[in-house]
C-alpha cells in the first residue's frame, strides 16, 4: 500500500495544511508522497509575466511558506514532494528549495525539474485547433504571453525512479502529480489502462486538496462539517491493483464520506465516460464508492481507454483592463436609490462615449446569478428597507477609458442619489487564456536534476 | 394528483457542486437518498436547467446520468459570460451557480405517513 497526500489544491490554499498530512504519512512509517497543485490557467499567465520582469521569479509565491515546515520531515521519512509550484519557472523554484534545504541543514537534495511544457515561440497556433470548451470566446487577438501544454505523468515517474526527493513541474495535468509517484512505486505499465485510470482518478480526487475532505462543502443544517477552521487535507491509500481509500490527515477537522467524494468525483468533469488526460481517457461511470469506516471511502471501478491523440495547451494573452467600483445604499427606499445609481452611471458612460463594456450588480438583491444585462435585477421585486451594495464593473482595452468609468462611480458621492457611501475602486490589467489542442510530436516532456547551487 | 406530491426546493433532496473550464460550466446534482434518484431523473431536466441559465445566453446543455452515484452531471456551454479571465461578473468561475440549480422547485412524491403536517387550528378564546 502506498500513501499519497495533498498539500495544496490551488495557489492561495491554506499554507499550514501540509503539516498534518506529512505527520500522518510519516507516522505510518512507510514513506509515500505529498503533492502540491498550485497552478491554474490564470496563475500560470501571472507567473509568466512575473518571470519576464524578474528572471528569478515566476514560481509559486507561497512556495517557502508551504514547504519550509515540512521539508525536513519529508526527507527523513522518505516522503517524495511533487508540485507544479514551479509554475512558469521550475528551475528557479528548485533553486529556492535547494537553498531552503541548506538552511535547514538537510544537505544537497535530489531535486528534479520537469520541462517541455513551455511551447512559447515554438509553435504556430494557426496550425492548431481551438479547444471546443471555450465556446464563444473571441479569437486570439493581442500579444501572446505564453503557450503551455499539459504534460502527462511519465517524466514525474521517471524522475522518482531515478531517485528524486522533490519533483518540480510547470504545467502538467493535475492528476499526473499523483499518477507519477504511483507508476514509479508500483511499476505499472502505461498500457495497463485500468490502473493508469485508477491512478488518474486518485489524482483527480486529491488535486483540489480539501474539496474531497469537507472543504467547499459545508451547508449548515444540510451538510455539516466539523472543524472548518482546521480541515484535514486528503490522503489516498493506494493498493497495487489501483483500488484506493480516500481518507484525511489525523487529528483534523473536515469529513470524508460518500457525499464529499461524489461531489469531487464529478467536479470539472464533462463526459463522465471520457475525462481526457494526457495519460489516459478516464471513464468513471462504473466507479463504486463504499464507506470504509469513519472518514474513509473506498474507491474502485475506474476504467481506462486510450489517451487522446493531442495535448491541451493553454495560450495566455494580455487581456483587457478591468475596473471595479462599489457604493452602498441602505435604509428606506435603498433599492430604488441603488437602481437610480445604475441608470445614472449607464447614462454617464453613454454621454462621455467611454466605449467600455459595463455591468452593475446589486449585492444583497441580485448579483452572482445575474447576467451582464441585469435581466434578473429587472424582475427583482423590491423589498422593504435593505442594505445594498452596488457593484459596477467596466472592461476595455483602454486603461484610460476604464479609469474614467471608475471615476464616474466615485463622482456619485456628490452627484448621485441620496445617501450613497463607502466607495471602493480598483483598476487592473487582466490576462486572458484560451485553449488549443496540439499534436504530441511537438511536445518533448523530460526531466533533469537541478544543478546544485545552495 | 396534488395529494401524492409535495413541491419543494431541489436543495432539500440533493446536493451539488459547480466548476468551470474555459467558458463551459458543469454542475453536478446528487441525491442524498437513493429513493430520490427517480425524482432527479424526471424533474431536473435539460429543459429546466437551460431555462435557469437562459439569461446568461447558454448555447447548449447536456445531461449525463450516473445511476451508481445517484448523480446527474450537467455541462452548460457559454454560461460564464467569458469565463474567469473575461467576465465582468462577480463570480467569474461560476462557483455559486450550483445553488442556482439547487434552488429549483421540484415535485417530490409524498410517502405514506410522511404527508404534510396538518395546519394548526388558529382561534381566539371566546
Amino acid at each position: 500500500m502506498y500513501r499519497i497526500g495533498s498539500g495544496a489544491g490551488f495557489s492561495g490554499d491554506r499554507v499550514d495544511a501540509p503539516q498534518s498530512v506529512v505527520a500522518s504519512i510519516a507516522a505510518a512509517g512507510q514513506g509515500g508522497a505529498i503533492i502540491f497543485e498550485t497552478l491554474g490557467e490564470r496563475t500560470l499567465a501571472l507567473g509568466q509575466i512575473a518571470r519576464k520582469h524578474h528572471p528569478e521569479r515566476g514560481y509559486e509565491p507561497l512556495l517557502e511558506d508551504l514547504l519550509e515546515p515540512i521539508l525536513a520531515q519529508c526527507v527523513t521519512h522518505g516522503i517524495v514532494i511533487v508540485g507544479n509550484f514551479g509554475q512558469a519557472n521550475p528551475p528557479a523554484a528548485a533553486a529556492v528549495i535547494q537553498t531552503m534545504a541548506a538552511r535547514l541543514e538537510l544537505g544537497t537534495l535530489r531535486i528534479a525539474v520537469v520541462e517541455g511544457d513551455d511551447l512559447t515561440g515554438r509553435i504556430d497556433l494557426d496550425q492548431t485547433e481551438r479547444w471546443d470548451g471555450d465556446g464563444r470566446l473571441p479569437e486570439i487577438e493581442g500579444d501572446v504571453i505564453a503557450v503551455n501544454a499539459y504534460l502527462g505523468a511519465a517524466p514525474i515517474a521517471e524522475a522518482i525512479r531515478a531517485g528524486a526527493q522533490v519533483v518540480v513541474t510547470g504545467r502538467v495535468a493535475d492528476p499526473a502529480l499523483v499518477l507519477g509517484p504511483l507508476v514509479a512505486h508500483f511499476d505499472w505499465s502505461w498500457d495497463d489502462l485500468d490502473r493508469i485510470a485508477a491512478g488518474t482518478l486518485a489524482g483527480h480526487l486529491l488535486e483540489c486538496g480539501s474539496q474531497v475532505s469537507g472543504g467547499f462543502f459545508a451547508d449548515p443544517g444540510f451538510k455539516d462539517v466539523p472543524g472548518t477552521a482546521d480541515i484535514g487535507f486528503p490522503i489516498a491509500e493506494v493498493e497495487a491493483d489501483g483500488s484506493f481509500v480516500i481518507t484525511k490527515a489525523e487529528g483534523t477537522g473536515g469529513v470524508v464520506d460518500l457525499r464529499t467524494v461524489k461531489e469531487q468525483l464529478l467536479y470539472e468533469i464533462h463526459d463522465p465516460a471520457a475525462y481526457l488526460t494526457p495519460d489516459v481517457t478516464l471513464d468513471v461511470t462504473g466507479v463504486e464508492l463504499a464507506q470504509d469506516g469513519p472518514n474513509r471511502v473506498r474507491v474502485t471501478g475506474a476504467r481506462g481507454h486510450a489517451a487522446p491523440p493531442r495535448l491541451k495547451a493553454t495560450v495566455s494573452l494580455y487581456g483587457d483592463w478591468l475596473g471595479e467600483a462599489e457604493i452602498s445604499y441602505a435604509g428606506p427606499n435603498a433599492l430604488a436609490r441603488a437602481r437610480l445609481a445604475i441608470t445614472t452611471i449607464n447614462e454617464r458612460i453613454r454621454m462621455r462615449q467611454l466605449g467600455v463594456r459595463h455591468r452593475a450588480d446589486v449585492i444583497g438583491a441580485v448579483s452572482a446569478f445575474d447576467s451582464d444585462e441585469g435581466d434578473l435585477l429587472v424582475d427583482y421585486e423590491d423589498e422593504a428597507p435593505g442594505d445594498y451594495r452596488v457593484r459596477f464593473a467596466f472592461g476595455g482595452n483602454s486603461q484610460r477609458a476604464v479609469e474614467q468609468a471608475v471615476q464616474e462611480v466615485n463622482a456619485l458621492y456628490c452627484c448621485g442619489p441620496a445617501g450613497g457611501g463607502g466607495v471602493r475602486q480598483s483598476v487592473r490589467p487582466r490576462v486572458r487564456t484560451i485553449s488549443h489542442m496540439v499534436p504530441r510530436d511537438l511536445v518533448e516532456a523530460r526531466y533533469r536534476f537541478a544543478e546544485h547551487h545552495p | 394528483m396534488s395529494g401524492h406530491f409535495a413541491t419543494t426546493a431541489l436543495h432539500r433532496i440533493a446536493h451539488g457542486r459547480s466548476g468551470d473550464k474555459g467558458n463551459r460550466l458543469n454542475v453536478n446534482v446528487i441525491a442524498y437518498e437513493a429513493r430520490h434518484w427517480p425524482v432527479l431523473l424526471s424533474e431536473v431536466t435539460v429543459e429546466r436547467v437551460a431555462a435557469l441559465f437562459a439569461h446568461r445566453g447558454v448555447t447548449q446543455v447536456t445531461r449525463y446520468e450516473l445511476p451508481r452515484l445517484g448523480a446527474l452531471n450537467f455541462v452548460i456551454e457559454d454560461a460564464l459570460e467569458g469565463g474567469v479571465n473575461s467576465s465582468l461578473g462577480l463570480d467569474t468561475h461560476g462557483k455559486c451557480l450550483s445553488y442556482l440549480v439547487l434552488g429549483m422547485e421540484i415535485r417530490v412524491p409524498v410517502e405514506p405517513g410522511e404527508g404534510p403536517r396538518p395546519s394548526p387550528q388558529l382561534q381566539t378564546a371566546p
